[in-house]
Formats: C-alpha cells, structure tokens, sequence
C-alpha cells in the first residue's frame, strides 16, 4: 500500500491535544450558562414520601429545580430493559441515586440549593449481595416490579449444546474452581460532563461525553418528548470512555431538560466522586466452572453457572449476561459446552459495559483452569492450548462464525520471545511466567435496536478547495476512529492526509453510527469509509477517463497525482478535482456497513455473533514476595492478531493500554461497599496502576488478514485485555505454587493461599 | 471577593476571587484557560498540574490567594508561535496519547523533570511520572517520549 494504511500514524489531532487546545466536553462555555447539581439518594432503598422545594426556591440565582415525576418516562440503552428513569421517581434504589437537580447561576449556589431540598423517605428492606436476590421477598420489596418470580433476579441467561456435564464426568481428567471477582469500574481521567442549550427554534442541542449520541439522542427523544429531527448530539474530544460513556445518562437527559425549562444553556461536569458513584463498570461475578480433557490434552467439555451482580438498572446487562458465556466458545474448540448467567439487581449502582464486556471474569477462570489440567496431565500448558486452538474459517459449537484465526501465530511469539520453554518452571522462587490466550468480537453483528438501516453510513465529500471531508457519526475517544477515517481515505484518492479532513459524531451533520463500543468501529466504519471513498475514486475516474479519452482502468491515484503507467495522463488532485467537478459542482459519496446474517435459529442466538473475532495469547513474568504476598508484575508479552494494524502506533497503544487495565484489575482494583455505601470512590482508594506498577511491555502485532475486514483489520481496543489478567494469576502460581481464585488479587489473599500450602 | 494579581503565562492579570477559590477554578472558570484540566478536584490524578515558579503544582488543591505575586505557566504558554516543546513534539511522534485528556498535565510535570534531569533513566522518568494518571496508553509511550525529548533537549 503507497498511502498512510499500516503506517505509525500520529494521531490527527494530537496537536491540540499536547498544546491543551483539544475542547473536551467541560471546556465549553456559554454565555449566561447555568449549573447543574444534584441532591442524591442517601438510602439503598426506601420510597419518596414527600419532596419539599420550597426553601430551595427562595434561595438567589436557583433558576429551576426538577424532580422525578418531572421525567417519568422510563429509558435505557437495551430496548428490552428500560428500567431506568431521569430521577428516582418514588423510590430510591441506591445511595447516591439522583432525585433532584437544581439549575443555578454558580456551581455553588446549585449545591447550596440543594442541601435546602427536604426529602422524607421510608426505607425498605434492601438487598446488597446477589444472594439477597435470588431470594424471595415480597412484591413491595422487590427492587424493580418486572424481576421473575418473586426475587430480583433481572435475567437468566443460558444456552446448552450438547451435554456437557455427562461430557465432563465421563472425561479422563476434570477441574471444577469457585472463582470470585470484585467489581471494577472504567476509571477514565475525564470526568462525566454536559452542556445543553435549548434554541429559539425549538431546537436542542446537546454537546456530551459520550460514545453513543447516536443513542443519546434517540433516547432524549423519548423521555423529554421531542421529535428526533429537532435533537442534536455533539460529542466533542471525549477523555476516555472503555464503556463507561456508553449509555445514555440521567444527567444528559436532565441537563437538557433544564435548559428547556430555563431557555438557557446548562451545564452539568461531575465530580470523580459522581464518576465512581454512576460506574456502569464490570460487574462483580462469582461462578463456578468445570472443564474435562482426555489423557491427550483435548478438552471435551464446558459447564459453567455464573451469577453477576447487576446493582439496581439493567444498562447493558442482558447483554453482559450472555457474553459471560458464549464467549467462552473460542479460541479452544468445545463441542460440549454450557452455561447459566444469573443476573441480580442490587441496591448498588448499576453494572454495565466495560472494556472486553461480559469476557473478561471468566476469560480468567477459563484459563486458570486449563493451566491446572496442563499440570495434571504434565503437559506444558503452551502445548495444551495449542492442541485444542479453533482453526481459521470454521463454526464454533454454537455457530459463532470464525474467520481468520491468528491465535497460533500469537501464541508462537510470546513463547519465542519470553524464552519460555527455556524459563517456564525452571525459574528461582518466587518468580514466575504464566500464559493465557483471548478471543473477543469485533463489532456486534446485531444492533441494539432492530432496524433495517445500516450498523453506520459514512458520506465523502469534495469540493473545488480540493479538500475531502469525511462525515460520519463515528465516536473517536482515544482510540484513534478519526485519524484511520483519515488514513482510509487518504489510501483510496492517494492524497496527503493533510487533505482529509473529518466532521464527526455530530447528529444534525453526520450519518448515523451507533457508536463506540462492541470493538466494532475500526471494522465496519473502516469499511463503509473505504466503500465510499472508492465511490468518489470512481467518480473521478469516470469524468476524468471521458474527457481525456483514456481508459479507466489505467488511471491511478498516488502522492496528490493523478496518473496512466506510461504517464500518458499526470495531473496534480487539484486538477482532476477541476475536472470532476466541472458542471456540477462538490460531490457527495455514500458508503455503509451491514453485517452478513449469522447464527443459528435457537433462542440466544444472536449473543456474541460478530462478523469477525480477534485472537491473541499473553505471556507475563511476576515476581511474588514471600514475606508480604505482593505481586510486581515484571514483563508482559503481548501478541494480538487485529488482522491487519492499519495504524500499528495506535494497535500498539491499545494493546499496551489494555494490559495497564487488566493489570490493575487483576491485582489491585477493586469497588468496596459497606451496606451500601461506597468507601472508595476516588482515586486515593481506588487503585489503578501508576507508571510505577507498569511493567515492561513487549508488544506484537499478528496480521491474520481478515477477509471482511478492511485491507484485512479487526478489531484491537478490547481483545487485547483478556489474556493479561489470567496471564498474571498462571505466573503467581509458577512463582509459587498457589492458585488464586478470587480477583483483585491483594498481598492479603497471596499470603493467605502460601500460609494454606504449608 | 478578594482583589488578588497573578503573573499567568508572563502577563499580570488583577482579578477578584472568592477566598476559598483554588487556582484551578480561577483559570478555568475566570480566565477561560482550559486546557488545563479537572480530573479529580481531590489531588490525586495530576491532569491540573501548571508550573508555579517553574515547579509543578497540583492547581486543584492550591488556593488562588498564595498565588499572588507568583509566576504561573499553563499548558497555553508551552508551545511558542506555534513550535511544541520537545515533550510534546515527542508525545505526539510516539503515541503517547490517546484520549488527551491527561496530556497537559504530562506535559507540565515533564517539562520541569527534563529541566532538572538532562539524562534521565526509565526509572527517575516513572518516579518523576508517578503523580500522574493515564488510563489510555499504559504509560509506556510516554515514558519513551520523555527519554526522546531528553536526546531532543541536549
């Protein structure tokens, strides 16, 4: 490829990212802007009995106040579970749950506003753990009415292929562990923050830190009432989202609906306590998983029984319950293969999306699991994984549809490169290497909301300025979407990237995508982008073979020249641009992205397909100290295969920022709740690693050349992350031959385990 | 309010604050200086960091009233005309950024580091980094950047 694609290519904004110039959604100011605060529920669960606004009123610069009854309309981001309101409305169910909002002049006098608003609740008996849940309680006490059968059980999630436990009992060795996994949240430095401003039109718009306004904006629609068309979202430079920043929030909605009420601009930014408090982070899991393997190392069967703790809405998590699943299909081939997700709503804020979704818990168990049956069998656990890998182009059991399959490449590199068949087992005490493999989606076949549009459209434009510019809804929040926009279209015209120009994720000006998550955006925006970008060549092509007489097919496009092999035709952009526009003026070009149909026809079908799937294998080196059981995390190796790394600096940086994600998961993060209240909701307590915990990193990239994805790629933000976790947990054992079962994994456990060993 | 006169990127600003305000608010909100950010407001994450008589400080936690008659540089002052500081040519060429976010608050605790430091090892870089925190990137390419814009710097 002559252009930028497979190129390190520096972000196309960093610039004003380093200069402080890039405006993130708290940068903007208004004149005559309002602020918004929120009085916020001081029980996990109890009923509003009485709201009382009237001292709150009367205090200068309060300019309006709205409660829950003001925003009944129920919302949230899966059709299937809109459990979620603006503000509680009658009932709170959780500490810190919003259940009044003041606009006001200052900051200040909002958060005095709301000190002086009386609530008068009566609790209710509350339920804080998922085994509260699963029992029985009376209608009243029930967290939400619709939960099943007289319990707060929000969903029950299996699909069995087969028999897998007959399987697993009949096989010559088996491994069944409890594993339990504290729950951990996004963590990304920009904290949540809006700015709504009503127009004089009657219009609305909305600038956010969000990865979906696409689905910010329907979801305004419903709940304030006002047509689709009159809604524009804007997402601005956003600081970091790994599914924090993907569903639509109450405090978007409020925001917005207090500038309508006010006909002025309000702002609303949130302190990192808020942060913490909204979480929608992973949620905490306890589950029980049993795998069989013959006498030769191939694993015949899978059964697992998860119970996830889902804390008082639904956002993603019908989907989490799924994903804790089926996704353990791949990288291994299991015939046999079954599981049950039981997710419990709990008086604790609520759980969602987070980077690698639903995966990641039982991506580790998985992989402790089959260290442990490699070390029953004597056989190097490297061998054991290889011996049972998926091929490329094949049906896992449940018909997830694999195409290309780097996993084998992966797995070569890192034994290669951390000498492990020279090191592994034979290292001092207390040092170890561990090894585990990854398999996630890239892109969700399936939309959220069933239509018959396209998963994202993407429109090129070029004028007479000899610039194109790229409009898609696409949400970059650090991954890097605008700048491999950029690259593909550069690729296709052969022109300079200083030529293409984007204008995205803005609801009124851009196609609709449906946003930053599900890894899907490098493959189906890269794709739609490449198509229609090709549509444009095309253009230029046909009007520029016609009036130079040559044939189409022998014009090429590189280096902003537009040429034949024999040079018969060598012309600058900008004249082919002349020529192409001649008569008509700026041309537009379409391109889209609809997934093939997959899957089978039994119900669940749908959880996991993806047009493609991503692969990749971890090897980490820890040392443990004896004497305080704390873990240094020495060197990661890192392959991933992405099918082809359009841009490898920002592949690099993904892989790289997914193993300092699940290195803090694995051994330091951790949300803690006493009866409900959160202790450690800053980032004093809540420990993600600083650049002193980071470890070496060595980072290979597999290009297995997906034949859907473009020029090959797929996805890299979140595969990356899984094997790193399970990578850590196999190495503290080698250093010292204890396994550890429960996550975060804290000096406390590590001694515990080596004290139960002697 | 408190009539207080700070030198803010080599130019004296006479402003009235409120007594309790911290540095960090006052050039947010009064003086529309944005590009340094507000991760935590509690001191623990390092996006706020601006020189101080060319050390780096935590702006959240200091209050604007000890900043009189101090020279106070921002993220808007790094760059001349146009021409980046070594560090963020380097943050830039490296990828060490994604999300930004954190960036200028890097690129202020960098810049008084490779001042003091003109060879640093990996080791002092992480040291000198340790207050502040990246989500996105891992560190990894920052520190390169740091060690890049050291050779840059000689």
């Amino acid at each position: 490829m002559s252009g930028p694609i497979g190129k390190r290519t520096p972000y196309i904004e960093a610039v004003q990212k380093v200069t402080g110039q890039a405006q993130f959604a708290e940068d903007f100011h208004f004149s005559n802007m309002l602020y918004v605060k929120f009085l916020r529920s001081p029980h996990t669960h109890a009923k509003i009995q009485n709201i009382n606004l009237s001292k709150a009123k009367k205090l200068a610069g309060v300019c309006a106040i709205s409660i829950g009854r003001d925003l009944p309309i129920p919302f949230g981001v899966l059709p299937i579970s809109p459990d979620e309101t603006a503000m509680a409305v009658n009932k709170v169910r959780y500490i810190g749950e919003i259940v009044a909002a003041v606009a006001a002049e200052s900051e200040k006098i909002a958060h005095e506003a709301c000190s002086l608003i009386e609530v008068d609740y009566e609790p209710i008996r509350d339920f804080l753990e998922p085994d509260d849940s699963l029992i029985d309680c009376s209608p009243d006490e029930q967290i939400h009415s619709h939960s099943k059968n007289g319990t707060n059980v929000h969903k029950v999630a299996e699909l069995y292929f087969n028999d897998p436990k007959k399987a697993i009992q009949n096989s010559d060795i088996s491994c069944t562990r409890t594993f339990k996994f504290a729950g951990v949240t996004h963590g990304f430095t920009e904290p949540h923050a809006t700015v709504a401003q009503w127009n004089d039109d009657e219009t609305l718009k909305v600038i956010t830190a969000t990865q979906v306004p696409h689905y910010l904006q329907k979801y305004l629609s419903k709940v304030l009432e006002i047509p689709l068309h009159k809604i524009r979202v804007i997402k601005p430079v956003v600081g970091g989202g790994f599914g924090g920043k993907s569903d639509p929030f109450p405090h978007e909605i409020i925001t917005s609906y207090l500038s309508i009420k006010t006909h002025r601009p309000v702002k609303c930014v949130f302190t990192r306590e808020e942060v913490f408090i909204s979480n929608h982070g992973r949620h905490p899991t306890k589950m029980t998983l049993s795998v069989g393997a013959d006498k030769q190392g191939k694993i015949t069967g899978l059964d697992t029984d998860i119970v996830i703790d889902g804390g008082s809405y639904g956002s993603f998590g019908v989907v989490t319950s799924y994903y804790n699943g089926v996704l353990l299909q791949g990288p291994y081939r299991i015939n046999e293969f079954g599981f049950t997700t039981t997710r419990t709503y709990t008086n604790k804020p609520q759980c969602g999306a987070m980077r690698g979704h639903g995966a990641v818990n039982p991506r580790y168990a998985m992989e402790v699991i089959i260290d442990e049956l490699s070390h029953s069998l004597k056989m190097d656990p490297c061998d054991f994984r290889e011996k049972n890998f998926l091929p490329a182009n094949t049906l896992t059991v449940g018909q997830l549809r694999i195409t290309s399959n780097g996993v084998l490449d992966c797995l070569k590199a890192v034994r290669e490169k951390s000498a492990w068949d020279e090191r592994y087992g034979n290292m001092p005490d207390g040092r170890g290497l561990g090894i585990a493999c990854g398999f996630f989606i890239s892109g969700s076949a399936l939309p959220i909301n069933w239509n018959r549009y396209p998963q994202t459209v993407v429109h090129t434009k070029l004028d007479f300025d000899g610039r194109v510019v790229i409009f898609s809804g696409a949400s970059d929040i650090g991954q890097g979407s605008d700048t491999m926009l950029v690259q593909i279209t550069a690729e296709e015209l052969g022109i300079t990237m200083d030529r293409v120009q984007v204008e995205v994720a803005d609801t009124k000006l851009t196609p609709v995508d449906l946003g930053s998550y599900s890894s899907r955006v490098t493959f189906m925006v890269g794709n739609a982008a490449k198509s229609s970008s090709i549509k444009l060549r095309d253009e230029l092509i046909k009007t520029i073979s016609k009036e130079k007489n040559i044939k189409p097919e022998s014009i090429q496009f590189e280096n902003n020249r537009i040429f034949t092999e024999d040079k018969s035709l060598n012309m600058s952009w900008d004249e082919g641009v002349e020529i192409c526009l001649a008569g008509r003026g700026s041309i537009v070009t379409m391109g889209y992205y609809i997934s093939p149909q997959l899957g089978g026809k039994f119900k669940g079908s749908g959880a996991g397909l993806s047009p493609s799937y991503s692969f990749g294998a971890f090897i980490s080196e820890v040392s443990v100290d004896k004497k305080t059981g704390a873990v240094k995390v020495e060197k990661v190796w890192g392959a991933h295969d992405c099918g082809k790394a359009l841009n490898p600096l920002a592949v690099e940086g993904q892989i790289e920022g997914s193993i300092h994600m699940g290195l803090g998961q694995a051994i330091s993060e951790e949300l803690v709740y006493e009866n409900g209240q959160f202790l450690n909701s800053n980032f004093i307590d809540y420990k993600i690693p600083s650049t002193l915990d980071t470890p070496d990193m060595d980072v290979t990239i597999i290009e297995s050349d997906d034949k859907e994805g473009p020029y090959g790629a797929k996805e890299a933000g979140e595969g990356p992350i899984h094997p790193v976790l399970p990578a850590i947990g196999n190495a503290i054992f080698d250093a010292v031959r204890v396994r550890m079962y429960e996550l975060p994994i804290t000096p406390d456990k590590v001694l515990r385990a080596i004290k139960e060993k002697i | 309010m408190i009539k207080v006169t700070l030198n803010i990127n080599d130019f004296d600003r006479t402003l009235l604050v409120e007594p309790d305000e911290n540095l960090l608010y006052t050039l947010r909100e009064r003086l529309l200086l944005t590009g340094t950010k507000k991760g935590c407001d509690q001191a623990s994450c390092g996006t706020c960091t601006v020189l101080m008589d060319k050390k780096p400080i935590l702006s959240c936690i200091t209050p604007t009233l000890r900043c009189e008659g101090k020279s106070i540089h921002t993220i808007e002052s790094v760059a001349k005309n146009g021409k980046l500081h070594p560090i963020q040519d380097q943050l830039v060429k490296h990828g060490g950024l994604q999300c930004g976010f954190c960036t200028p608050g890097f690129v202020m605790t960098s810049i008084e580091f490779l001042e003091e430091n003109k060879n640093p090892t990996e080791s002092e870089i992480k040291e000198a980094l340790s207050g502040n925190l990246c989500r996105c990137t891992g560190y990894k390419k920052i520190i390169e950047a740091v060690k890049a814009a050291s050779e840059d710097m000689k």
